[in-house]
């Protein structure tokens, strides 16, 4: 085996989100290289955004991806709202974790049910699932949960896709109670579903550990939108410093650049939230799941998409509790006059830590756009875990047939967005690797360690 | 597979906003249509896919480079109809929104345009294959969607799905 000589190339890899080759060398029984070609083609969303209107860029910036899109649309708004010195209401904060929840339920559903729940059954597709019995439920049990997660976000957001209702200052719409009453019913019906699948991703059979950092949001409540950016060595990174630290990597052979931490590869995601923040769950979620939390902190990447599993579960249990509690009341659209500015927004996208720093000019038009996207944070450290893989799985006497499906499988772990990475316009390709300076270099507020959920809260 | 719509669903050169819509159509959808339909290529749902002809080619996204143009090309010769999916397909934007840079952003991005090979214009669909229908929306609209399936649920001698888009 370990003479063996021999390429591994994929095109266009399957159930994933995305355009993506994967090249793998290997000679004498070494891994030579391996690459994973982001080959989605660029769009270049940062450029065409300069010169847009600050109030109504997240419609456009929310096009940068068709699954992610509530995340990117969220995540711009808080970016301008940051800039103009906006403070959304009660109301409206909560209305906006509804939609990350439903964006988290609908998004964690597909890729873990329609795409990963078939490698466990070795099957190629869900398509080939039997027609009756324990598969056949199985199917029906995905598909409801996506579903729930789906109304969630047509409740918050009046559509699952480039939700219309969100706005600088607040939403355009308020769901009806009887309407609210109804979704969390439909949660709660598909609660027991999503926890038979937590425990189908739990004992899969499936081990990939990989020594990195990882990083994520940290609050209270584990909501996607709040709290101050940690690394996983208990450092309060900060949210407007957070670019600070990061490094743009020009990777030769794909069109989305990568990042590094404080020039090391990094990890963001569910992982790295549960990881993080398994004691600030939903209190149901804990109790219910504390066999499978016991689990975290983790080194497998693997388990990746177990976090993803008990997330479905902590966004149910998050907003049956908003759904029975708010009294949603229609609110007055909040006046935002634009102005010359600066904001940094983020949030805890499906994939991890999404970054958004907007420059605004005198005619509230947009003049710099700079984002940083999970995918692309991640895309270092997948690419050299699938060689450590690969060296893994030949030194262990696998067969070079069974080879590609073991890619795969950690690639949908990882779970990339190809579509959100390759948005880039902004690569300088002379000065790639030098030390940016972020929009807020000068804060002084970081590098704090861990010891509670929120304790190097910045105003952001 | 005989009685099943041979169908392939392609993205290129676009968000896949239509590609999660027809998931989400799914919820309501996925058993009715498994038993009349067969997804011979669908990249989202399967990895043995199959490029032999289609009774329908449902193709999302605008067409940036030559690679796309070729792939695009050869959908349409196996193919009895191709419907464009979604505003990239139909119009070309947003992706096509290059097209409309000024004259120093375009050269800004010339680097790139020439490293990955990319068109200097992005096209829609209809300016690189015949399209037979169209079905516009950013995303797609369901509803429209479910009306050009069963157009071609009819035409292949298939009951027709039920009405109704998206919960």
């Amino acid at each position: 085996m370990h003479s063996q000589s021999f390429d591994i190339t994929i095109r266009n890899l399957s159930k994933i989100e995305g355009h993506t080759d994967l090249d793998v060398e290997v000679r004498d029984g070494k891994v030579t290289r391996a690459r994973l070609q982001i080959s989605e083609n660029k769009r270049f969303f940062t450029a065409a955004a300069v010169g847009k209107p600050a109030l109504a860029i997240h419609q456009i910036v929310s096009r940068i991806c068709g699954t992610c899109s509530i995340a990117h649309l969220m995540c711009c708004i808080n970016c301008v709202e940051n800039a103009l010195e906006v403070t959304p209401s009660d109301q409206t904060k909560r209305l906006r974790d509804l939609l990350l929840y439903g964006l988290n339920i609908r998004d964690h559903a597909m890729h873990l049910y329609l795409f990963c729940l078939p490698d466990i059954f070795g099957k190629d597709s869900v398509l080939e699932f039997a027609d009756e019995g324990y598969e056949h439920d199985l199917v029906h049990k995905a598909f409801d949960v996506k579903s729930a997660g789906n109304d969630l976000c047509v409740l918050s957001g009046g559509r699952a896709v480039h939700s219309p209702f969100p706005q600088v200052g607040g939403f355009m719409k308020t769901p009806k109670k009887e309407d609210a009453a109804r979704v969390a019913a439909t949660l709660k019906k598909v609660r027991d579903a999503a926890r038979e699948f937590v425990e189908i991703f739990a004992t899969r059979d499936a081990s990939f550990d990989t020594e990195t950092t990882y990083i994520a949001l940290r609050n209270d409540r584990a909501s996607y939108l709040e709290g101050e950016l940690y690394s996983s060595e208990g450092i309060c990174v900060g949210r407007k410093n957070f670019r600070d630290y990061l490094k743009k990597r020009v990777v030769p052979y794909s069109q989305a650049p990568g990042f590094e931490y404080r020039e090391n590869p990094y990890v963001v995601g569910a992982l790295a939230r549960l990881n993080l923040n398994r004691d600030t769950l939903h209190p149901r979620t804990r109790k219910d799941l504390a066999k499978y939390l016991g689990m975290f902190p983790s080194k497998n990447i693997f388990h990746n998409n177990l976090a993803q599993a008990i997330e479905i579960v902590h966004c149910i249990d998050s907003s049956v509790d908003i759904l029975e509690s708010a009294e949603f009341k229609d609110e007055p659209r909040t006046v935002v006059k634009p102005k010359r500015s600066e904001g940094v927004g983020v949030l805890e996208a499906p994939r991890g830590t999404l970054y958004y720093n907007l420059k605004i000019d005198d005619a509230g038009k947009v003049s710099f756009a700079d984002l940083v996207i999970p995918t692309s944070q991640n895309q270092i450290k997948m690419d050299k875990d699938i060689g450590v893989l690969v060296q893994d799985r030949l030194d262990r006497g696998m067969g070079r047939e069974s080879i590609p499906l073991e890619i795969e499988r950690l690639i949908r772990a990882y779970d990339p967005c190809m579509s959100c990475a390759t948005h880039f316009l902004k690569v300088n390709w002379k000065e790639a690797g030098r030390p940016r300076k972020g929009p807020f270099s000068g804060d002084t507020k970081k590098g704090r360690r861990l010891s509670g959920p929120n304790l190097c809260d910045q105003s952001s | 597979m005989a009685g099943k719509l041979r169908v392939g669903w392609f993205t290129f050169t676009c968000c896949e906003d239509s590609s999660i819509i027809l998931l989400e159509l799914m919820n309501r959808h996925y058993f009715e249509w498994k038993e009349k339909i067969d997804f011979r290529y669908c990249k989202m749902l399967k990895s043995k896919n199959v490029f032999d002809g289609f009774d329908v080619a449902f193709i999302e996204g605008a067409v940036s480079n030559e690679r796309e143009r070729e792939k695009v090309l050869e959908i349409r010769a196996k193919s009895k109809y191709v419907v464009a999916i979604g505003s990239c397909a139909c119009t070309g934007y947003p992706s096509a929104q290059r097209n409309d840079f000024s004259p120093e952003m375009k050269e800004r991005i010339r680097e790139f345009l020439k490293k990955w090979d990319l068109y200097e214009n992005v096209q829609k669909l209809d300016q690189v294959i015949k399209v037979d229908d169209k079905v516009d929306g950013c995303p797609m609209f369901e509803n429209i969607f479910i009306d050009r399936l069963n157009r071609y649920f009819r035409e292949f001698g298939i009951e027709e799905t039920k009405a109704g888009g998206a919960p």
